[in-house]
């Protein structure tokens, strides 16, 4: 049985994207049998994150509407062969998905993946519900300001009580907090709100902070998921969370200010 | 749903089974005397001749059960289906007196099924527990009532919440609400009785809803975005700043928001 992932935020342009890149690679890269599923259709990202966007010939859409298979739609990654990506329709819009074609999806992949990542689309519609509908964890992709804390927020209010775990009365979705383009320079100057400030409204699991880094844009736009640099502060910060997630314990980084320079140290032995 | 076996595939459905609810009144006997039960019911039923006409009752007889006062239902029963009044059912009954009512042609409802289904009435799905304290207020000292006025009178179910409310959720209790968590800004909460929360109120507090003047809000941690008490508000802006991140009271006194720091 595979365990579903849902990253998710409520806001738009947090970073969901680019965390569900790097997580499914993480997961992928430790050995773990993983698919992630971009679930925003009519705006697709995920294949250029990617960098498959070239390889898309069927997508989530046409495996619904049973005009292809699901192995015809799957992407193999060429950088890890653990790793497979379901792209989402450009063309349509998210009416054209349906509970009961994602569950079906979903129970096919849970069959022989270990990891399903779910990527939500921004809002709380039909896009997101089915995103995070069937998760068994959630990942809540927060950035340091307050449209955003109230916004996801609301989104773990929607996980506690409309998705299937809520419906059937079954052990509530795992929640954890993803805390991402963190500045410790601004939270200084009282520009950002801090760990605590945001820990105090939502309350949640920490699983990880990540520094606002010119290595996203720079991977973002190399079709590189930002995990794979792993000299750059945000590539460790999900590397970390990927450890944590998979229950090593890790102090938390990039919290307090750090002189710039100091992260030649190379912990991995890969 | 259609039954439609290949046998009958060609007739119509001739039957079907659907579930479907509705509400009886239950005769409750509080005495063994025959015939005071019958005098009492005859009155009952000349004041209201048209609501009794054929009406079904539930025979609860709990009350001379638990005491061990023993009642002559078939008599019982004659009695009664001598009035305008069809007997249906049977609860709180010996097993001796269960056996009867079935070859009687009623059906026996357990108490436990009733205590079940007032909790399900109350559940809302979602992750907060209902507590719930069905006291059914027995002040009628005639022989007989009706479960209709059981209905309205005070069911006091308190709720208790031990998770966040999170921005966007509204929960509602009957009577008072306990909330073991925060309560984040954009959510509402609100009781007919009162509301406890123990951390943070940032979001919308209503109590009293139903008018209950002497209902309060207490919390840890005050930065409400609004308080009201039996319809009297206060947003923000109107709250006094010094009771903010404080824990307080709030009362109702003489029509204006009393907040007190406790």
């Amino acid at each position: 049985m595979a365990r579903i992932i849902v990253v998710t935020s409520g806001k738009g342009g947090v970073g969901k994207t680019t965390t569900s890149a790097a997580i499914s690679m993480g997961l992928a890269k430790k050995g773990h049998k993983t698919a992630v599923i971009d679930f925003d259709v009519g705006l697709r990202n995920l294949d250029l994150i990617m960098g498959c966007e070239r390889r898309v010939i069927y997508d989530l859409v046409n495996v619904i509407n049973n005009e292809a298979s699901l192995n015809q739609a799957l992407i193999k990654d060429k950088r890890c062969d653990k790793l497979y990506i379901l792209p989402a329709s450009q063309t349509r819009d998210k009416d054209a998905l349906t509970l009961e074609g994602v569950g079906k999806i979903l129970e096919a992949l849970s069959e022989d993946f270990e990891y399903i990542i779910c990527d939500s689309p921004a809002g709380i519609e039909k896009g997101a519900h089915l995103a995070m509908y069937f998760a068994d964890d959630a990942f809540v992709v927060t950035n340091p300001e307050v449209a955003s804390v109230r916004d996801s927020d609301r989104m773990l209010g929607i996980l506690a009580s409309k998705s299937r775990r809520a419906e059937n009365n079954e052990e509530p979705i795992r929640e954890y907090l993803l805390l991402s383009r963190y500045s410790p320079e601004r939270v200084k100057l009282g520009e950002m709100l801090s760990v605590e400030d945001v820990q105090e409204i939502l309350s949640l699991n920490l699983l990880g902070v990540i520094p606002e880094s010119k290595s996203v844009l720079n991977a973002s736009n190399a079709g590189t998921p930002v995990i794979l640099d792993e000299k750059s502060d945000a590539g460790q910060a999900y590397a970390d969370i990927i450890d944590r997630y998979l229950g090593v314990n890790k102090p938390h980084r990039f919290i307090e200010e750090e002189k710039k320079g100091l992260f030649n140290k190379l912990f991995r032995g890969k | 749903m259609s039954t439609d076996s290949s046998a009958i595939s060609t007739q119509k459905t001739v039957i079907e089974f659907k579930s479907s609810t509705f509400v009886v009144p239950a005769i409750i006997i509080h005495s063994a005397d025959l015939t005071q039960i019958g005098d009492s019911i005859n009155h009952k039923i000349k004041q209201t001749p048209e609501f009794f006409k054929n009406s079904p009752v539930l025979i609860d007889i709990q009350n001379l059960s638990t005491k061990q006062v023993s009642l002559n239902l078939a008599s019982l029963l004659k009695l009664i289906r001598a009035t305008t009044l069809i007997p249906i059912a049977l609860r709180g009954g010996t097993a001796e007196q269960n056996q009867l009512a079935l070859k009687s042609g009623l059906f026996i409802q357990s108490l436990q099924a009733t205590l079940d289904a007032d909790k399900s009435l109350q559940a809302i799905p979602t992750m907060q527990h209902t507590v719930s304290a069905v006291i059914i207020t027995d002040t009628a000292h005639s022989p007989i009532r009706t479960d209709r006025r059981k209905v309205k009178s005070s069911a006091a179910i308190s709720k208790i919440v031990t998770s966040p409310v999170r921005s966007g959720q509204r929960l509602y209790s009957e009577g008072d609400l306990i909330i073991m968590a925060h309560v984040s800004a954009g959510a509402e909460i609100m009781a007919e009785g009162n509301i406890h929360v123990y951390g943070s109120l940032r979001g919308r507090a209503l109590a009293g809803v139903m008018g209950k003047t002497e209902s309060r809000i207490f919390c840890t941690d005050c930065q409400a975005e609004l308080i009201s008490i039996a319809g009297n508000y206060k947003v923000t802006d109107d709250l006094d700043p010094t009771m903010q991140h404080k824990p307080v009271q709030i009362y109702l006194q003489d029509q204006a928001l009393i907040i007190k720091e406790l």
